[in-house]
C-alpha cells in the first residue's frame, strides 16, 4: 500500500514537473506574475511528492517488503538498519529516484531563498529545472522504476554486495549526487540567461553560491570515495583513474574552473559567455558521470547493448540537454557583450590560465576514459587506458596551474604587476628549497617526482600564506593594524586562503604516496614483521559472529623501540548470503603516516599472510579535501550572499524585464 | 565472446577479496622480483577495473603474475616479458596504450589542445587589449569639435 503510494507520488511528480517546465516559461515570455508564480508551487509540490516516494521505498527496505523487485535484488533480512537504509540507493533504480530526489530538493531550495531574484529569471530557473526533472522522471518511471512488484513473495532477498556494506560508502553516493544535481541550478541559471539575453555582476552573485554549495559536497564525495577505497582495498590505493572516479572528477575539475571565471563575471564583468559555458559543461560532465556508471556502458560498450530501452533513453536525455543548452547558447551567447579589459599579466589574466589548464586536465580525463569506449565503437583494438597515460598527460598539466595558484592571488585586476609579485614570494622560494632539500636528503634522492611534488606543495602553501601577510600587511604596519585588517577581510578571502590550503596539503600527500613501504608476509601467530621502525607482531586469530557475517579478527601488537604502540585488528569477513569474503583493514595514523595492516588468507598450516604498510603523509590527502571543502563554506558564509545585499544590488537595475528575441 | 569473458569473470572476481601479491609468488632474487613489480604495476588485471596486476586480488592477476616471473627467471628483459604477456592476453592489458596511428589523437590530443588554448587566448587576449588603443582617427567634425572645446578651456 504504501509502496503504491510513492509510485503514484512519483507520477504526479512528473505532471507537477510538466507543468513546472511548461507554464513559468509562458508567463515570463508573456511578463504574466502569475503565471511565473507557479514555478515556485510546482518546485515545492514536487519536492514534497518525491520526498514521499523515496521515504516509501525507505520503508520498503526497512520493512523487507519481499513484494517489491527491487528489495528482493538488493536487501536481505539479515543486513543491519543502516545498510537497509543506503541499500535504497546501492542499486541503479534507487540511485536513479535519489538524484531526482536531490533536484527537486535543490529546485525547492531555489524556489525558498529566492526573493532577491527578479520574477522573471526566478520562473525560467525553476522551469528549466522543471525540465530536468521531467527527463528524470520519465527515465525511472519507463524503464528503472523500484517500486515494481512480484508475486508471491519472494523468501528472503538477494543482499547487496558486502563491499558497499560500509559507512564510508554509505554517505558517498548522497554526497556525489548533492555535487552533481546542485551544478543543475548553475546550469538552469545559465539557461535562464541565455534565454533573457542578459548575464550581468548580479547573475554571477546569484550563481555562485549554488556553484560553490555543489563543489563543497563534490569535493567532499570525493574524497569519501577515495577514502573509502583506501581503507577497504587492502593495499592502500586511493585513486586508480577509474572510469568511475574520473566521471565524478571530470564535473569537479570543471565546476572548480566555474567557480573562478565567476568571480571574474562578477568583479570585472567581462568572460561572461564562457561562463556560461561552463555551466553548461559542469552540468552535462554531471549527466554523462550519472549515466555512464549507472548504464555500464563503460566496462564495454556491450552492456549497452544488453538493455536497449536504457541506453536509448540516456542517449536521447543527454542529446536533448546537452545538445539542446549548447544550441542555444550557440544562438544566444554572441549577444553577450563582455565589458571590462584586462592585460594578460592580471588576476583576471591568471584566472584565464586557471580556466584553461582546468579545462584541459578535463578534456584529458574525457579523452582517457572515453578513448577505449570510442576505438571500441569504431571497429579499433581493443585497449586500456590506465595511470601511466594520466600521469604523463594529466599530471604535468597540473603542474603549471599550482606554480600560477600561487601567483596569480597576489597580481591586480586589471594589470598586474608580475615582477613585484614575484618579488613578494622570497618566504615561498626558501620554503620550497628547504623542503626540496629535506625531502631528498631524507629519502636518499628518492623518486625525483615525488620531492618535487612535496616542493610544490610547500610553494603553494607558503605562497598563499604570503598573499594573507599581504592583505593584512604584516610587519610593515603595527600588529594592531594588521590584527583589525585581518578582522576586517572578507570571508571570502579567507575561504580562498583556505581552499588553497587545502590544495597544497593534499598535493603533498598524492606526492609522498611515492615514499610507501610494504611488507607482505607469511607469519605464524607469535611470529612478526619490522617495518618502518615498527615491529607489527600476529598475537592470535579469532573466529568472531557479525551480524550477516562470519569474521576472523586477528589481534596484532605494534611496538616501537619495544614500546608498546597499540593493538591493531584487521579482520576477513565472509558473508554467507553472498558468498564473498571482505576484507576489514586495520589503520593506525598519527596523522603524519598511516601504519596500515590487512590480514590475507590462511594456509593449512594456520599461517597467515599478513600485510604491513608504513604510507607517510597519506591522511594529508584527505585532510586537505577536508580542509577545500572548508574553505568554500566559509565563503560561501560571506555578506556579500546574504539576501539584503543582493537585493540592493537589484534595485538599481532597469525594472523592464526583457523579453525572449527583444 | 570476448565480452561474455569479460563479464563472467567481473562476476568472478568480485567473490575473492581484494588481495594484491601473495607472499608465495615472490621471486627469492631481490633485483629480479623489483623488476616483476614495476612490469606488474603497468599491466592490467584483465578483469578489474583499471586495477593493475600488482594491485588486484583477481585469479587472472595471479595468472599474470606468475607468467611475469616465469619470464624475468627465463632470462627475459622487461620489454620482452611484456611482450610475451600482451601475446597471450592481447593489447588489452597495457595500461599505458602503445603510441600508434590509433592512439595519435590520444596521446597527442591533451597536449595539442594546450597548446591550442593557449595560443588561442593569447589571439583574444591581444585583440581585445590592443582595440580600445588603436581608434578610428578622428574625422573632420569630431577634430573641429575638439579644437572648440581646447579653445573654450584655454579662454
Amino acid at each position: 500500500m504504501i509502496t503504491e503510494l510513492g509510485h503514484f507520488a512519483l507520477i504526479l511528480a512528473l505532471f507537477v514537473a510538466i507543468v513546472q517546465s511548461t507554464v513559468p516559461l509562458i508567463g515570463a515570455a508573456r511578463r504574466h506574475l502569475g503565471w511565473m508564480a507557479v514555478a515556485r508551487s510546482c518546485a515545492l509540490i514536487e519536492f514534497g511528492l518525491i520526498a514521499l516516494a523515496m521515504l516509501s521505498l525507505i520503508h520498503a527496505y526497512v520493512t523487507s517488503d519481499f513484494t517489491v523487485i527491487n528489495v528482493i535484488q538488493n536487501s536481505h533480512t539479515d543486513k543491519p538498519l543502516l545498510y537497509k537504509i543506503t541499500g535504497v540507493w546501492g542499486n541503479h533504480e534507487g540511485s536513479m529516484l535519489l538524484w531526482v530526489f536531490m533536484l527537486s530538493l535543490c529546485s525547492a531550495a531555489v524556489a525558498t531563498f529566492s526573493d532577491n531574484l527578479p520574477p522573471a529569471l526566478r520562473a525560467r530557473v525553476l522551469s528549466v529545472q522543471g525540465m530536468i526533472g521531467v527527463g528524470f522522471l520519465l527515465f525511472i518511471l519507463f524503464t528503472s522504476n523500484p517500486f515494481l512488484r512480484t508475486f508471491p513473495a519472494a523468501p528472503n532477498g538477494q543482499g547487496m554486495n558486502p563491499v558497499l556494506q560500509d559507512p564510508g560508502l554509505a554517505f558517498h553516493p548522497p554526497f556525489l549526487y548533492l555535487g552533481y544535481v546542485g551544478f543543475s541550478v548553475a546550469f538552469s541559471f545559465a539557461v535562464a540567461a541565455l534565454i533573457e539575453g542578459r548575464v550581468d555582476a548580479a547573475w554571477a552573485r546569484w550563481v555562485r553560491p549554488w556553484t560553490l554549495a555543489s563543489w563543497c559536497f563534490l569535493t567532499i564525495g570525493i574524497a569519501m570515495g577515495s577514502w573509502w577505497s583506501y581503507y577497504t582495498l587492502g593495499w592502500g590505493g586511493w585513486w586508480f583513474w577509474d572510469p568511475v572516479e574520473n566521471a565524478s572528477f571530470m564535473p569537479w575539475l570543471v565546476g572548480t574552473a566555474l567557480i573562478h571565471s565567476s568571480i571574474v563575471v562578477e568583479k570585472r564583468d567581462t568572460l561572461k559567455t564562457w561562463t556560461i559555458l561552463l555551466c553548461i559543461i559542469t552540468f552535462s560532465l554531471s549527466l554523462v558521470g550519472t549515466f555512464l556508471v549507472r548504464s555500464g556502458v563503460l566496462t564495454s560498450v556491450h552492456a549497452f547493448a544488453t538493455d536497449p530501452s536504457r541506453g536509448m533513453f540516456i542517449l536521447l536525455l543527454l542529446v536533448v540537454a546537452i545538445g539542446g543548452s549548447l544550441t542555444l547558447y550557440a544562438v544566444r551567447a554572441p549577444a553577450l557583450k563582455g565589458g571590462g579589459l584586462f592585460a594578460p599579466i592580471s588576476r583576471e589574466g591568471s584566472l584565464v590560465l586557471n580556466n584553461l589548464l582546468l579545462s584541459c586536465g578535463c578534456a584529458t580525463v574525457f579523452l582517457g576514459t572515453l578513448y577505449p569506449l570510442f576505438l571500441d565503437a569504431m571497429g579499433g583494438p581493443k585497449l586500456s587506458v590506465g595511470f601511466p597515460f594520466f600521469n604523463r598527460s594529466f599530471v604535468p598539466m597540473m603542474i603549471p596551474m599550482l606554480l600560477a595558484v600561487g601567483v596569480g592571488p597576489l597580481l591586480a585586476w586589471k594589470r598586474g604587476d608580475l615582477l613585484g609579485a614575484l618579488q613578494r614570494l622570497w618566504a615561498a622560494y626558501i620554503a620550497t628549497g628547504l623542503v626540496v632539500l629535506a625531502a631528498f636528503y631524507v629519502t636518499h634522492g628518492g623518486p625525483v617526482m615525488a620531492v618535487f611534488g612535496l616542493g610544490l606543495s610547500a610553494w603553494l602553501f607558503t605562497a598563499v600564506l604570503t598573499e594573507l601577510a599581504e592583505r593584512v600587511r604584516l610587519f610593515r604596519i603595527p600588529a594592531a593594524d594588521s590584527l583589525r585588517r585581518a578582522v576586517h577581510l572578507p570571508r571570502s578571502a579567507y575561504g580562498m586562503t583556505l581552499a588553497h590550503l587545502g590544495l597544497a596539503i593534499s598535493v603533498a600527500g598524492f606526492s609522498a604516496s611515492a615514499f610507501d613501504r610494504e611488507a607482505i608476509e607469511i607469519v605464524k601467530p607469535g611470529g612478526s614483521i619490522s617495518l618502518a621502525g615498527y615491529q607489527v607482531t600476529l598475537e592470535h586469530v579469532d573466529r568472531l559472529p557479525g551480524p550477516n557475517y562470519i569474521a576472523d579478527d586477528a589481534t596484532i601488537r605494534v611496538t616501537r623501540d619495544g614500546n608498546l604502540i597499540r593493538y591493531m585488528h584487521p579482520e576477513r569477513r565472509y558473508f554467507p548470503v553472498q558468498k564473498q569474503t571482505t576484507s576489514e583493514t586495520s589503520i593506525r595514523t598519527n596523522l603524519l603516516a598511516d601504519l596500515y595492516v590487512a590480514l590475507g588468507e590462511s594456509d593449512t598450516k594456520g599461517d597467515w599472510t599478513v600485510r604491513v604498510y608504513w604510507k607517510p603523509l597519506v591522511p594529508w590527502i584527505w585532510i586537505g579535501a577536508v580542509v577545500m571543502a572548508f574553505g568554500g563554506m566559509v565563503s560561501l558564509s560571506d555578506r556579500r550572499w546574504r539576501v539584503g545585499v543582493a537585493s540592493r544590488a537589484r534595485r538599481v537595475e532597469p525594472r523592464v524585464l526583457p523579453v525572449a528575441g527583444e | 565472446m570476448k565480452a561474455l569473458l569479460l563479464s563472467l569473470a567481473l562476476a568472478l572476481s568480485a567473490m575473492t577479496a581484494a588481495h594484491a601479491v601473495e607472499p608465495g609468488e615472490r621471486l627469492a632474487n631481490p633485483v629480479l622480483e623489483a623488476r616483476a613489480r614495476v612490469i606488474s604495476s603497468e599491466l592490467r588485471c584483465l578483469v578489474c577495473q583499471n586495477e593493475s596486476i600488482d594491485e588486484s586480488g583477481a585469479d587472472l592477476a595471479h595468472d599474470i603474475r606468475m607468467l611475469v616471473r616465469e619470464r624475468l627467471v627465463a632470462g627475459d628483459t622487461n620489454a620482452q616479458t611484456i611482450q610475451a604477456v600482451v601475446n597471450r592476453y592481447g593489447q588489452f592489458v597495457l595500461l599505458k596504450p602503445p603510441v600508434e596511428p590509433a592512439t595519435y589523437l590520444l596521446w597527442f590530443g591533451p597536449p595539442g589542445l594546450v597548446a591550442l588554448g593557449l595560443v588561442g587566448t593569447a589571439f583574444w587576449l591581444r585583440r581585445r587589449y590592443v582595440s580600445p588603443v588603436a581608434v578610428a582617427p578622428l574625422n573632420a567634425e569630431e577634430r573641429r569639435r575638439l579644437e572648440r572645446l581646447l579653445q573654450d578651456n584655454e579662454g
